[in-house]
C-alpha cells in the first residue's frame, strides 16, 4: 500500500503548483487545471489502490455529486459568488465530518480505538460540522434567507460560553468514557452544529468577507484533521494548504478593516447604535440630490474619474452598465480608474470578479494604497453602492464602530457623486457623514438604471 | 512515531501554503478561495476509504460524504475555471 502515498505526494505537488500559478492572472487558469488533475490522481489512486471498494456505490455518489456541483457552478451568477463559495465550503466540511463519523462507528470500542484516534475523530467531526452549519448560515445571510444584520440577544455570550463548556465535556466523554461514547459522540455533533450557527449569526453583512475566508480555512483544517484520523498524508497536506490559504485571506480582510479577528467574530458590528454614530447622527445633514442629467454635466466637465464599486453594484447587477459608462467616458478622452477596497462586497476579491465579468481590464482596478493618492487630482469620484469603505468617520470619529478602518479618500476629489437606492444606512448600519459634505452629490436610484440613464444623458449632451 | 511523522508533514505543509499563497494579488482573491476550496474536497479520498472500512452505517455515511465531497470538488474547480476565463479574455 506504500505506493499509494507516492501518488498522494504527486497530487499534493499538483496542488502546490496549481496554487502558485493561481497567483498571476495569466497563469491562473492553468493553475486551476493542474490542481484539478492533482485531485483526479488522488481519487484514481484511492479507487485502484485500496482493494475491495464497491465501485458501483462510489459511482452513484460521484455522479450525484458531480451533477449537483456542476449545476451550481454553471448556473450561479457572478454576483452570487459569495454564497456559492460558502455552500461549497460547507459541503467540504460536511464530507470531512462524515468520514470521521464513519471511522468512529467502525472502530470505536474495538482494539483499534486509541486515544489518539478518538481525539482526532473528535477534532475532525467538530470542525467539519461547524463548518457545515456555519457555511449554510452564511449562505442564508448572503442569499437573503436570513437577515444580513447581526443577530444578537441578551445573554448570548453566556450561552456561547455554556455551549463551549458542553462541547468540551462531550469531547472528553468521547475520548475517555468508552461506556457511553456513542451518546457523547451524538451530543458532540449536535453541539458542533450549534456552534457553527452561533458563530455566524451575530456577524453583520459587511463583515462577511472575513467569515467566508475563515470558513474556507476551516474546511481545510477539517480535511487535515480527517487526514490524521485516517493517517493519510494526502488529506493532511492538502488540508493544511487550504487552511493556510484561508487564514491568509482572513488576515488580509481583517487588516482591510483594521480590526482583530476576535473583534469581527464577537463584535457584532453593524447593529444600529442608538445615538452613537457621532457627527452624522447629531447634525442634520444637508444633502444635495441631483438627477442623472445634472450628474452627466459634471462628468462631461471632468478629466479624471474614479469609480468606487461596492456591494450595491453587485445587488443591482450593474457591472456591465458601469463598464459602458466608463468606456463612453474613456472614448471622450477622460481617464477612468476603479478603486477597489479590500473588503468591498461580500468576499475577498468580489468586485474584481464582477468587473472582470463585464470585461473591465484588470489593470484598471487599483487597490487601496495605489488609488488613494489619486483622489487629490480626481475630478469626479463615483461611489456605486459602497458606504462604509468611503466613510470619513473612520478617520476621526473614535465612537464610530469603523474607526481606524483604512478607507478610500473619495472626499478629497473635487466632486463626489454617490449613488444609493435610498438614504438608509449601509449594510453595516452606520450613517455616513460623507453624504452631507459640500462636494458631495447624491443621485438616488438603483445602480443599474441610474447608470443606464446617465449614459443616455451623457450621449445627449 | 506515526503521530510525529504526520504532524511533521502537517506543519511543513502549512509553511509551504503560507509561502505559496502569500503573494496573490487582490484581483485573484476570489478564484484563489474557490480553487483552494475545491482542493479541500480532498476529503473525497477519505470518503471513498470510509465506504470500504465501514460496516453498514459507515458505508452510508461514506456515501453521503462522497456526494458532498464531489459537489465540493466538481463545483469548486468548475466555478473557478469560469471566473478565470473572464480574467484571461484581455
Amino acid at each position: 500500500m506504500g505506493y499509494i502515498n507516492l501518488f498522494y505526494v504527486l497530487a499534493a505537488v499538483c496542488f502546490i503548483f496549481g496554487l502558485k500559478k493561481l497567483g498571476h492572472p495569466k497563469t491562473a487558469r492553468n493553475g486551476n487545471m493542474i490542481a484539478s488533475v492533482g485531485m483526479l490522481i488522488a481519487i484514481v489512486a484511492t479507487l485502484v489502490g485500496f482493494g475491495g471498494i464497491d465501485f458501483k456505490l462510489i459511482a452513484v455518489g460521484m455522479i450525484i455529486g458531480a451533477i449537483v456541483g456542476a449545476t451550481f457552478a454553471i448556473k450561479v451568477k457572478m454576483t452570487g459568488m459569495p454564497q456559492m463559495v460558502a455552500i461549497f465550503n460547507g459541503f467540504g466540511g460536511g464530507a470531512s465530518a462524515l468520514v470521521a463519523a464513519a471511522e468512529f462507528y467502525t472502530k470505536a470500542g474495538t482494539v483499534e480505538s486509541s486515544t489518539f484516534l478518538l481525539s482526532t475523530i473528535v477534532l475532525s467531526v467538530l470542525i467539519g460540522t461547524l463548518t457545515f452549519t456555519g457555511s449554510f448560515i452564511a449562505f442564508g445571510k448572503l442569499q437573503g434567507f436570513i437577515s444580513g444584520q447581526p443577530i444578537v440577544f441578551p445573554g448570548q455570550k453566556i450561552l456561547n460560553a455554556l455551549i463551549a463548556l458542553v462541547m468540551i465535556a462531550f469531547a472528553v466523554g468521547v475520548v475517555l468514557v468508552p461506556a457511553n461514547m456513542m451518546w457523547y459522540f451524538i451530543g458532540l455533533v449536535v453541539v458542533a452544529a450549534l456552534i457553527g450557527v452561533t458563530l455566524v449569526i451575530p456577524i453583520g453583512g459587511a463583515d462577511m468577507p472575513v467569515v467566508i475566508s475563515l470558513l474556507n480555512s476551516y474546511s481545510g483544517v477539517a480535511a487535515a484533521a480527517t487526514g490524521f484520523v485516517l493517517l493519510n498524508n494526502g488529506l493532511i497536506i492538502s488540508g493544511a494548504l487550504v487552511g493556510a490559504s484561508g487564514l491568509i485571506l482572513t488576515n488580509i480582510m481583517c487588516k482591510g478593516m483594521n480590526r482583530s479577528l476576535a473583534n469581527v467574530i464577537f463584535g457584532a458590528v453593524g447593529l444600529e447604535q442608538e445615538g452613537a454614530s457621532g457627527d452624522a447622527a447629531g447634525k442634520q445633514m444637508n444633502i444635495k440630490s441631483y438627477s442623472t442629467e445634472e450628474a452627466a454635466m459634471i462628468f462631461d466637465a471632468a478629466e479624471k474619474v474614479i469609480i468606487v464599486p461596492g456591494y450595491g453594484l453587485a445587488v443591482a447587477q450593474a457591472q456591465h452598465a458601469v463598464r459602458e459608462v466608463a468606456e463612453y467616458l474613456e472614448g471622450k478622452g477622460k481617464t477612468v480608474l476603479y478603486a477597489i477596497h479590500p473588503v468591498a462586497g461580500r468576499m475577498p476579491g468580489h468586485m474584481n470578479v464582477l468587473l472582470a465579468e463585464a470585461n473591465v481590464p484588470y489593470e484598471h482596478l487599483k487597490d487601496l494604497d495605489e488609488i488613494n493618492p489619486e483622489f487629490e487630482t480626481c475630478d469626479v469620484a463615483l461611489v456605486l453602492g459602497a458606504n462604509d469603505v468611503v466613510n470619513p468617520a473612520a478617520r476621526h470619529d473614535t465612537t464610530s464602530p469603523i474607526y481606524g478602518m483604512p478607507i478610500l479618500d473619495v472626499d478629497k476629489s473635487r466632486t463626489v457623486i454617490i449613488n444609493k437606492r435610498t438614504m438608509n444606512p449601509g449594510f453595516a448600519g452606520i450613517q455616513n457623514e460623507l453624504f452631507g459634505f459640500d462636494n458631495s452629490i447624491m443621485v438616488f436610484g438603483d445602480a443599474k438604471s441610474m447608470l443606464t440613464d446617465l449614459l443616455k444623458d451623457l450621449k445627449e449632451l | 512515531m506515526d503521530m510525529i511523522n504526520i504532524l511533521t508533514v502537517f506543519i511543513l505543509a502549512i509553511f509551504v501554503g503560507n509561502e505559496v499563497i502569500g503573494k496573490v494579488p487582490p484581483t485573484l482573491h476570489t478564484p484563489l478561495m474557490s480553487g483552494s476550496n475545491a482542493i479541500s474536497g480532498i476529503a473525497i479520498v477519505g470518503a471513498i476509504i470510509a465506504t470500504k472500512i465501514g460496516g453498514e452505517i459507515g458505508t452510508w455515511l461514506g456515501l453521503v460524504a462522497v456526494i458532498f465531497a464531489t459537489i465540493n470538488v466538481v463545483g469548486g474547480f468548475m466555478v473557478t475555471d469560469r471566473m478565470l476565463k473572464m480574467f484571461k479574455k484581455k
